[in-house]
């Protein structure tokens, strides 16, 4: 079992969480083209090294979140609230 | 004297792979025995009740079922991945078609991957008809297999159940059943009466928390000896003068304008026109050296096994709502797994709640088994793709091919995959049969959706 720090939460158990997946850029779904769309759908860089990922604290506070994570180590070295919630919040970039 | 190890391997033994030298190993001296006949044995045995015999009389080792070479500068195809997909497609690159300057490539030993970690369900019971068309193949090939290689794989069609505890599921069950006899494969729903006869020792009650409304059974289905599969299309590509380099690293893969033109390893360059890619879990990386993106994540997987114990379980079990499959050895051990952990990793640790959940979750079935203890646990790695079917053929690099996204399901796969892929290096044509697999399909939209028969049921 590996231990997740939520940022809202604290440390807890993976088994609270559901991974989403890898975090990516997500194109304008007015302006892609359908083989765009269907590239960031399916395509991954399913790195062996450091990965930016998103979780989902489904046992929790339910929140998603990106996590920091060496996928073949499963060290985690950080977490923190996505992009897009400090904005809404006003802070962070 | 008397206890000096011998050079010579065994044809079968507890190890991973009984004839992986150390690396850099002297070359085995003939050694004298206790019973004074030389370890120096003819080279391929041929393995009989004749001349098991007859070895057994004089004493003599038998001989390694593959040799050692030296690595040649090239290779008229290089196959990367020494489990059963690259074995395969090795030995009917020689068998069928005659080719036979080919190197089989591995970083570490043979057999090392999910083809020597999987708990070797082979079955052709799958959704869609291209999935059922091509998994029925590799039964009919599984089924020829131990004759064809001179190898006992110890194929069992014991039968195999899928069970519905809810009504979407049975609803599931039923296409299945339709699509696999439209397409000549036997399959059929059977209620809870008949699941009982067939396993006597299954909670078929209705007071259960999920209870047994049907399940899918599929007569041909059934378990066989993984190691001896890939033992044995090892040898036979070995005797055809196929060459297996194990503890040999891809690094790199030379592309010039659009075209494969060699690999790089830890031990030095190899030219090669064709290179084809049957890394399963590592795929992905292969495939980012030659600059080709792959729609596939690594999950691990893990399995269990328990003490042997006599034989009471004479089907395949297999129950997607529990998260849960089982089937005996002929052994009579238990051999249980469950679907993949629940993020993407590399990472073949084994986890405690997976064996916590997975006996909650077997009992729910087998409540008699409760005093089993677990021996073992383990994992390995698996690509998985969009739509849980295969990514094989064809890439847009030219030579450079793909035998990929075997997710949990690709070991029943193995000898298609490697007829498939040997006949389309051999004459430069898709075969019909995996055409729908191709790389193309994400990026056209012509996804072949198998998630319905794949992502517990292995
Ligand atoms: C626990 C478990 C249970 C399973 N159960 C079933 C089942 O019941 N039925 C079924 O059909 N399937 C099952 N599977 C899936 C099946 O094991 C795999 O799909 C199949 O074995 C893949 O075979 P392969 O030859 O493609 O790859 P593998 O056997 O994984 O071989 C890939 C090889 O590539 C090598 N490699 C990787 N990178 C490099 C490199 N850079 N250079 C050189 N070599 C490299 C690796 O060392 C490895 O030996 C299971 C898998 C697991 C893990
Ligand atoms: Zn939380």
């Amino acid at each position: 079992m590996i231990l997740v720090s939520c940022p809202w939460c604290g440390p807890r158990n993976s088994s609270e969480f559901r991974y989403v997946g890898e975090s990516k850029g997500r194109p304008d779904p007015n302006a892609a083209t359908p083989e765009e769309w269907r590239r960031y759908l399916y395509v991954k860089s399913n790195p062996a090294d450091w990965a930016t990922e998103t979780w989902y604290h489904r046992a929790g506070c339910r929140r998603f979140f990106a996590v920091e994570r060496h996928t073949v180590t499963n060290e985690i070295r950080e977490t923190r609230r996505p992009a897009a919630q400090l904005r809404l919040e006003g802070g962070g970039s | 004297m008397a206890d000096q190890p011998s050079g010579t391997g065994h044809p079968a033994g507890n190890a991973p792979a009984p004839n992986a030298p150390a690396p850099n190993a002297p070359a085995p001296k003939p050694t004298v025995r206790a019973n004074g006949s030389s370890g120096k044995a003819r080279y391929p045995a041929k393995y009989s009740a004749l001349s098991l015999f007859t070895h057994g009389l004089r004493g003599r080792d038998w001989p390694r079922m593959w040799r050692r070479h030296e690595m040649r500068p090239s290779y008229d195809v290089v196959i990367i991945g020494a489990g059963v997909h690259g074995l395969a497609t090795a030995y009917y690159l020689a068998a069928n078609w005659g080719v036979t300057n080919v190197a089989v490539l591995d970083k570490g030993y043979l057999g090392g991957g999910g083809s020597g970690r999987n708990t070797a369900i082979v079955r052709a019971n799958y959704l869609t008809p291209e999935g059922v068309r091509f998994y029925d193949r590799s039964v009919k090939l599984y089924e020829n297999l131990a004759a064809d290689l001179n190898f006992n794989v110890m194929y069992s069609q014991r039968g195999h159940l899928t069970l519905a505890h809810n009504d979407s599921s049975l609803r599931t069950m039923r296409w299945r059943a339709e699509v696999n006899k439209l397409e000549g494969v036997d399959s059929e729903v059977i209620g809870p009466d008949e699941i009982k006869e067939l396993v006597p020792y299954m909670d078929t009650s209705e007071n259960t928390r999920y209870p047994i409304l049907g399940a899918l059974y599929h007569p041909p289905g059934g378990i066989i000896r993984h190691d001896a599969v890939n033992w044995g299309y090892a040898r036979g590509a070995d005797i055809r003068g196929v060459h297996i380099h194990q503890e040999t690293e891809v690094v790199g893969i030379d592309v010039e304008a659009g075209k494969v033109t060699g690999v790089q390893t830890s031990r030095g360059r190899i030219a090669t026109p064709v290179v084809v890619n049957c890394t399963a879990g590592w795929a992905s990386l292969i495939s980012d050296m030659a600059g080709v993106k792959m729609p596939i994540i690594t999950h691990p997987l893990q399995a269990a096994v328990t003490e042997p114990v006599k034989v009471f379980l004479n089907a395949v079990v297999v129950s997607g709502t529990l998260h849960v499959y089982v089937s005996q050895t002929d052994r009579g051990e238990l051999v249980f797994g469950a679907s993949t952990d629940p993020y993407a990793s590399y990472s073949t640790r084994g986890s405690l709640e997976f064996t916590e959940e997975l006996a909650g979750h077997i009992l729910e079935l087998m409540p008699s088994i409760s005093k089993m203890r677990v021996l073992r646990q383990w994992a390995g790695l698996c690509d998985i793709t969009p739509d849980f079917s295969p990514i094989m053929g064809v890439t847009p690099v030219e030579g450079f091919l793909a035998d990929v996204g075997w997710g949990t399901y690709g070991f029943k796969a193995g000898p298609v995959a490697g007829e498939s892929m040997a006949e389309l290096i051999a004459t430069g044509v898709t075969p019909e049969l995996i055409a729908s697999f191709d790389l193309a399909r994400f990026a056209e939209g012509r996804l072949v959706g198998e998630k319905g028969a794949a992502a517990v049921g292995h």
